[in-house]
C-alpha cells in the first residue's frame, strides 16, 4: 500500500514553492503582510470596510476573536480536547482586570494583565487536573458546566457586583504623539487625508477610536503566533498530535499524555484569559451577560470552521465569525441560525474545516491506507 | 434549625422537578445507549414540545378555572401534541445531524459539533419566529403564537390547582401531584416497553452489539430512528409536565434544563433507563437541599453543575452503572 503513496508524481504546491524561498525573503514577505494589517484600518478600503459600523472597532473585535480562536485551537486542534466552556477563561481574564482595576482596586494596567493571565492559567490547571482524566465527550459536558459555573458565580456573588457588572475598567496607558494620515476614497482613486480625517492618534487608547486596540491585539496575535509555531514544531507539538490521534498508542510509546493534555489546557487558558483581559480593557464595562455560553459556541465555531489544528485556519475562522455579521448587519439577527447551519454543513460535508492542517491530510492518507488494508482483510475473511 | 414543613416542602418539590429531569434525561440515555453519542440537540426537542403544548392550548382556547373533565381532556390533547412535536423534531435531528455521519463512521467529536449546529438552528428559529412569520406575511394571523419571540410565553393551564394534603405548613397541590405521578407512570411504561416488547429487544440488541444485531436481522437504521423518536416522545411529555409545574417556556428554555437532564442521566448511569429515574430524583433533591445549607436558591444551578463534575470524576458510570444493553433480557 505504501507504494501508491510514493508513486504519485511530485507536484509543486504553493506550500512547496514557499518553502523553497530563501529565509530572508520569507521574513520580508511576513513583515509586509504584517504591515498591511497594521495600516488596514487607515486605508478605508471600499468593499472591505463596514458601512454600518466603525471599521476600526470591527477590526478590533475581529482581532479579538482571532486571538481567542488561536488559544482554543491549541486545546481543541492540537490536543484534541473539546472544551465547550472556553468562555470561562475569557471571563476570568476580563473579571480579573475589572475587579483589580476598578471594582476593588486601582492596580497598574500591566500588572493587571499579568494577574489576569496568571489567574486564568491557574484556573485552567485547577479545572484540568481532575477533569482531563474523563473521556472526550464527557469532558465537553464538564467544561460546559465549568463555563456556566463561572458566569453564575459572577451573577450571584455580591463581591463581583452581580448582574450590574463592572464599569470603568482601566484602559491601557497611552500617550498622544501625532495624528496618523488615512486614505479617503473617491471611486477608485485614493487621497491621503492629513487634516481632520486623521482621527487615529498615535498611541491614544481612548473611547472613540478603537484602532489602537486593534494594533495592540495584532501585536499580541503575532507574538502568540510565533510562540504557537515554535511550540507546535517542538516535541510538545508532536506529543499533542500523538495524544490527539490515539491516546493509548501515545501512552504506550512513552508520551505522558495526561501531562501534555494539561499543558495544552493551561496554554489555552492563558490565551483565553489574555484575550478576555484585552477585551475588558477595550470595552470598559462587563457584566455576566457578556459571557454567555453562546459565546463559547461562537469561539468553537471559529476554530471548527477555520480548520482545527491549523493556526491560520483558526484566524480565518475568527475573521469569518466576527467580521461577516458586522459587514452584513442586515442579517445580524439571523447569524446564529446561519452559524448553526454552517456548523451542521461543515460537520457533514467538510469535517476538517476550511483550512485543514497539512499534517492531518498526511494522517488521513495513512488512515485511508489502513482502512483499505482492513477492508481487504475483512473481504478475505468473508 | 429548619422547620420540618420546609424540609418536607423542599423534598416534595425536589421530587417533582426531579421526575421531570428524569423524563427529559431518557432521550440522552437512550441515544447514548445505542449510538454512544451525546445528543446535544435533545434540549431543543424538549423546547419545541413545550411550544407545541402551549400552542395547542391556545388554539383550543384553554383558560384557568375550567371544570375537571374539560381540563383533563384538553391536557391529554396537549400531551399528545407535545409528544408528537418533540418526537418529530427528534426524528429531524436524527436525519439532519446524525444519519450521514453515522453512515460515514465519523468521530464522536464531529457528531457533537453537528448536533450543536442543529441545536443552535432549532433554538434560534424559535427565537426568531415573529420575524419568520413576518416574512411569509402571516404575523397578523399567527399573532397569538409568534409574538415576543424572545420573551417568556406562558402556558394557559386549565387545571384547578387544589390543595390535596396539608400537614402543618406543608401542603401538596394537585398540579404537583399530577406531574410526579404522570412522570413516574411514563417511565415505568417505557421501561416495560424496552424490556418486554419486540422493538425494545431490538433497541437493547443494537446497544449491546450493533454488528451482531444486524446479523440477527435487526434493522439498525429503524432502531436508531425509534430510539430518537421514543426519546423525543418522553421529552415532549416532560415538556408538558414542566409547563404544568413552572407555567412558562421560552426559546432557550432547553439549554439549562438540558444540561441538568444530561446531568441526571450521567448521575444515574448513562445508557441505563432506571438510572435516569434515580439520577433525576437525586438531582432534584440535591438542588433543593442546597438551600438548607444557607445557599440562595439562585445558586442551585451551580450546585447541579458541581454535582455533575464531581460525579464524572469519581464515578463516571453513575449510580446504577451504564448499560442499556445489560438490562434484563
Amino acid at each position: 500500500m505504501s507504494t501508491s503513496a510514493t508513486a504519485k508524481p511530485v507536484k509543486l504546491t504553493l506550500v512547496d514553492r514557499w518553502s523553497a524561498l530563501p529565509k530572508p525573503a520569507q521574513i520580508l514577505v511576513w513583515v509586509l503582510i504584517a504591515l498591511f494589517f497594521f495600516v488596514l484600518p487607515l486605508m478605508n478600503l471600499p468593499i472591505v470596510s463596514t458601512p454600518d459600523a466603525q471599521f476600526g472597532s470591527v477590526l478590533a473585535t475581529v482581532a479579538n476573536y482571532a486571538l481567542v480562536a488561536l488559544g482554543l485551537n491549541i486545546v481543541l486542534g492540537y490536543a484534541g480536547l473539546l472544551d465547550l466552556g472556553y468562555v470561562g477563561f475569557y471571563a476570568i481574564g476580563a473579571y480579573t482586570v475589572g475587579v483589580g482595576g476598578s471594582l476593588h482596586g486601582h492596580i497598574n494596567w500591566f500588572v493587571l494583565i499579568i494577574m489576569a493571565v496568571t489567574i486564568s492559567t491557574a484556573s485552567g490547571l485547577l479545572l484540568g487536573a481532575p477533569t482531563l482524566r474523563v473521556r472526550g465527550d464527557y469532558l465537553a459536558i464538564v467544561t460546559l458546566g465549568f463555563g456556566e459555573i463561572i458566569r453564575l458565580t459572577a451573577l450571584n456573588s455580591p463581591w463581583l457586583n452581580q448582574a450590574r457588572g463592572i464599569t470603568g475598567i482601566p484602559r491601557p496607558p497611552s500617550t498622544e504623539l501625532f495624528g496618523l494620515p488615512s486614505l479617503v476614497w473617491d471611486g477608485a482613486t485614493a487621497k491621503v487625508d492629513l487634516g481632520d480625517g486623521a482621527k487615529s492618534i498615535f498611541l491614544k487608547f481612548g473611547l472613540l477610536d478603537a484602532v489602537p486596540y486593534y494594533w495592540l491585539a495584532l501585536i499580541v496575535i503575532i507574538v502568540v503566533l510565533i510562540a504557537d509555531k515554535l511550540l507546535q514544531a517542538s516535541r510538545v507539538g508532536r506529543a499533542w498530535e500523538a495524544t490527539r490521534e490515539d491516546e493509548e498508542a501515545a501512552e504506550l510509546n512513552g508520551v505522558p499524555t495526561f501531562r501534555f493534555k494539561l499543558l495544552a489546557f493551561a496554554m489555552g487558558a492563558f490565551v483565553g484569559g489574555l484575550s478576555g483581559a484585552l477585551y475588558a480593557s477595550r470595552i470598559g464595562s462587563i457584566n455576566p451577560d457578556s459571557f454567555m455560553i453562546q459565546l463559547s459556541m461562537m469561539f468553537l465555531a471559529a476554530v471548527v470552521i477555520g480548520g482545527q489544528g491549523n493556526r491560520w485556519g483558526a484566524i480565518v475562522g475568527g475573521v469569518v465569525v466576527a467580521y461577516l455579521p458586522e459587514r452584513f448587519r442586515e442579517f445580524a439577527d439571523f447569524r446564529i441560525v446561519v452559524f448553526g447551519l454552517l456548523l451542521l454543513l461543515l460537520a457533514n460535508f467538510r469535517p476538517q474545516g476550511l483550512l485543514p492542517p497539512r499534517r492531518a491530510k498526511r494522517a488521513q492518507r495513512a488512515d485511508a491506507a489502513t482502512k483499505e488494508l482492513e477492508g481487504t482483510e475483512e473481504g478475505a475473511r468473508a | 434549625m429548619v422547620p420540618l414543613s420546609t424540609f418536607l416542602d423542599l423534598t416534595f418539590t425536589g421530587l417533582v422537578i426531579g421526575a421531570i429531569y428524569a423524563l427529559f434525561a431518557l432521550g440522552y440515555t437512550l441515544v447514548y445507549g445505542v449510538l454512544r453519542l451525546i445528543n446535544f440537540a435533545h434540549s431543543e426537542v424538549f423546547m419545541w414540545g413545550s411550544f407545541g403544548a402551549v400552542w395547542a392550548m391556545t388554539l383550543l382556547g384553554a383558560h384557568s378555572g375550567m371544570n375537571w373533565v374539560a381540563a383533563i381532556g384538553l391536557l391529554i390533547v396537549a400531551l399528545v401534541v407535545a409528544m408528537l412535536v418533540s418526537g418529530g423534531v427528534a426524528l429531524v435531528v436524527e436525519r439532519i445531524a446524525y444519519r450521514r455521519l453515522r453512515e460515514k463512521h465519523a468521530p464522536p467529536l464531529v457528531a457533537l459539533i453537528s448536533a450543536i449546529g442543529a441545536s443552535f438552528m432549532l433554538s434560534e428559529i424559535m427565537g426568531l419566529r415573529d420575524r419568520i412569520a413576518g416574512w411569509v406575511g402571516l404575523d397578523g394571523v399567527l399573532g397569538d403564537y409568534v409574538r415576543q419571540a424572545r420573551e417568556n410565553t406562558s402556558f394557559p393551564n386549565p387545571l384547578p390547582n387544589v390543595q390535596v394534603l396539608a400537614v402543618g405548613g406543608f401542603e401538596i397541590r394537585s398540579n404537583q401531584l399530577i406531574v410526579l405521578v404522570a412522570a413516574i407512570l411514563m417511565m415505568v411504561a417505557l421501561d416495560q416497553f424496552v424490556s418486554r416488547s419486540r422493538l425494545g429487544r431490538g433497541v437493547r440488541a443494537v446497544s449491546q452489539n450493533p454488528e451482531a444485531a444486524a446479523l440477527m436481522g435487526v434493522n439498525q437504521k429503524r432502531v436508531v430512528q425509534l430510539t430518537f423518536f421514543i426519546g423525543g416522545l418522553m421529552a415532549g411529555a416532560a415538556a408538558l409536565l414542566y409547563l404544568l409545574h413552572i407555567g412558562v417556556t421560552r426559546y432557550n428554555v432547553g439549554f439549562i434544563l438540558g444540561i441538568k437532564a444530561f446531568t441526571a442521566a450521567v448521575l444515574g448511569g448513562i445508557g441505563n433507563i432506571r438510572g435516569a429515574l434515580v439520577g433525576g430524583l437525586v438531582l432534584g433533591l440535591a438542588e433543593n437541599y442546597a438551600t438548607l445549607f444557607g445557599l440562595a436558591s439562585s445558586w442551585k444551578d451551580v450546585v447541579s453543575f458541581l454535582l455533575l463534575i464531581v460525579v464524572l470524576l469519581f464515578r463516571p458510570t453513575g449510580i446504577l452503572g451504564e448499560s442499556l444493553g445489560k438490562a434484563r433480557a
